[in-house]
């Protein structure tokens, strides 16, 4: 259910750091959660956040809720996908990534949650 | 995320049904109850285009019998119940002092000393003690709580008289909009009635507690071919909202007056002197100073519940209800704004979470179903 490769929050955000950058979205725990997603609010690209930092907000038809970045670092990309299709969300949580950072202390991933450890969280 | 009430949640004849079909579980006035089956949007297009089955035994049924049955609704209820016949139904207001509601109910007239009051969930004790008091002074009628007396079921959508058929004696398609008859569903005791909370065609199902297992199974059986949804709360409120349905608690209460709610048609203007009316005719004869409007708003936002609308950035007003319809696909809801705020075109400052987003007041519904075909 949560992938190996991803690191988590107890927000029920995950990260995935590849290749010097990290892909920010929210969980499958989250999203059955919310329910159907309508909107999603993201940041301008070129914004710093810091780690824990409100970084944009996800709508579904019943509830808003904050998204709270899982690393510090700066925006190089906002999925342009998800403004026409936030029901990707829904459907694919791990793949349909919301933002990129260009973390600026990566080490800070390394203090996030397993899959095995937010698996026993949700639970 | 977490529930603060320390008393254990109710559970309505359902309850092991819906846990059993993974159904995802909210408390709700009380009440232990299903918010989605298959997704809100999911259930929302199938009450509109198919038809949908809800649980909805967590409402409150509180009935009137005697002699003088009908003079303590015509006091206490802002219609007019002398205008109904036997097996006819009204909305109506169950009135404040002051104008307001207590609560808002469907008063069904079984014979002409015999009234059920289809209540709100949360409000089944308080509506009991009020209606026991303000009964009282009436005389001769007994007040009873037959709330555990009665599953209900909703049965909603453009399919739900075929599928309903299929299961009883009565004709259903002699039962108008607002009228009920007493019969069988499935062979089980029912008094069956075509209203509803969703804008859409349907019928409401009153069966023993004991039996509602085996009618919500018989019901979703027959609603197959259709491809009949079990549908939660979730779609429930989107769907009232869609058709500009109040909801009690958010978008009136004690507090707000039976015309400041936009109801002035469930006044009985013409009986004589009923609870709150002094004040009522009083608004009516001087204005109101605030209203409940319909808005919607043409940008990617949504605003909720307790949201300011605001005027040169103070607060002026609040909303009441809001979300994004699954079915017309747009952001609508209802605020309380001051009377100069109300009329149709007006645009709206509403503060969503420290953004101004401009909302235009529009006409009420935002949905009204297709007229049926004729038969």
């Amino acid at each position: 259910m949560y992938p190996n490769d991803l690191k988590y929050t107890k927000e029920h955000e995950w990260v995935r750091m590849q290749g010097g950058d990290a892909a920010v979205g929210i969980t499958d725990f989250a999203q059955r959660q919310l329910g159907d997603i309508v909107f999603v609010e993201l940041p301008a690209v070129g914004r710093t956040v810091k780690q824990g930092e409100v970084f944009g907000t996800v709508e579904s038809v019943k509830a808003v809720s904050e998204l709270f970045s899982p690393v510090s670092g700066e925006v190089v990309a906002v999925n342009p996908d998800l403004a026409s299709h936030p029901e990707s969300i829904n459907a694919k949580p791990h793949d349909a990534w919301m933002i990129r950072l260009r973390p600026s202390t990566p080490a800070e991933a390394d203090g996030l949650l397993t899959a095995a450890a937010y698996s026993d969280l949700v639970k | 995320m977490s529930s603060t009430s320390l008393a254990p949640l109710k559970k309505t004849p359902l309850n092991a049904k819906h846990r059993a079909s993974g159904a995802r579980m909210v408390e709700f006035g009380g009440w232990d109850m299903p918010v989605e089956y298959s997704g809100i949007t999911d259930e929302h297009l199938a009450v509109r285009t198919r038809a949908g089955l809800f649980d909805v035994s967590h409402m409150g049924q509180i009935e009137l019998a005697g002699p003088a049955a009908l003079a303590a609704v015509q006091w206490m209820t802002s219609n007019d119940a002398s205008r109904l016949a036997h097996g006819q139904i009204q909305y109506s207001a169950l009135m404040a002092e002051n104008g307001g509601f207590i609560d808002d109910v469907l008063v069904y007239r079984q014979t002409d000393d015999h009234f059920l009051l289809v209540v709100n969930a949360g409000n089944i004790v308080k509506d009991h003690e009020w209606i026991v008091a303000q009964a009282k002074p009436h005389g001769d009628v007994s007040v009873v709580n037959s709330s555990s007396r009665y599953a209900l079921l909703a049965l909603q959508g453009p399919a739900a008289q075929d599928i309903l058929q299929q299961l009883t004696a009565i004709d259903l398609g002699a039962i108008k909009y607002y009228w009920f008859a007493n019969g069988e569903v499935a062979s089980v005791r029912a008094i069956v009635s075509r209203t509803g909370y969703t804008g859409e065609d349907g019928f409401e199902i009153f069966v023993p507690p004991a039996q509602a297992e085996k009618v919500w199974d018989a019901v979703l059986q027959a609603g197959k071919s259709v491809d009949a949804r079990p549908c939660g709360l979730g779609a429930r409120d989107t769907l009232r909202l869609e058709a500009a349905m109040r909801l009690y608690g958010n978008d009136m209460d004690e507090n707000t007056t039976v015309l400041e709610a936009g109801l002035g048609w469930i006044v009985g203007w013409k009986k004589n002197d009923f609870l709150g009316s002094a004040r009522l005719r009083e608004q009516k004869e001087r204005g109101l100073t605030r209203k409940l409007v319909t808005f919607e708003i043409r940008e990617r936002a949504i605003a909720r519940h307790g949201y300011p609308v605001t005027r040169d950035g103070a607060p002026v007003g609040v909303v009441t209800s809001g979300t994004q319809t699954p079915f017309l696909k747009k952001s609508i809801g209802m605020a309380m704004v001051p009377q100069d705020l109300t009329a149709v075109g007006t645009t709206l400052d509403i503060d969503i979470r420290g953004r101004r987003v401009q909302a235009e007041v529009v006409p009420e519904p935002f949905y009204k179903r297709p007229k049926p075909a004729k038969s």
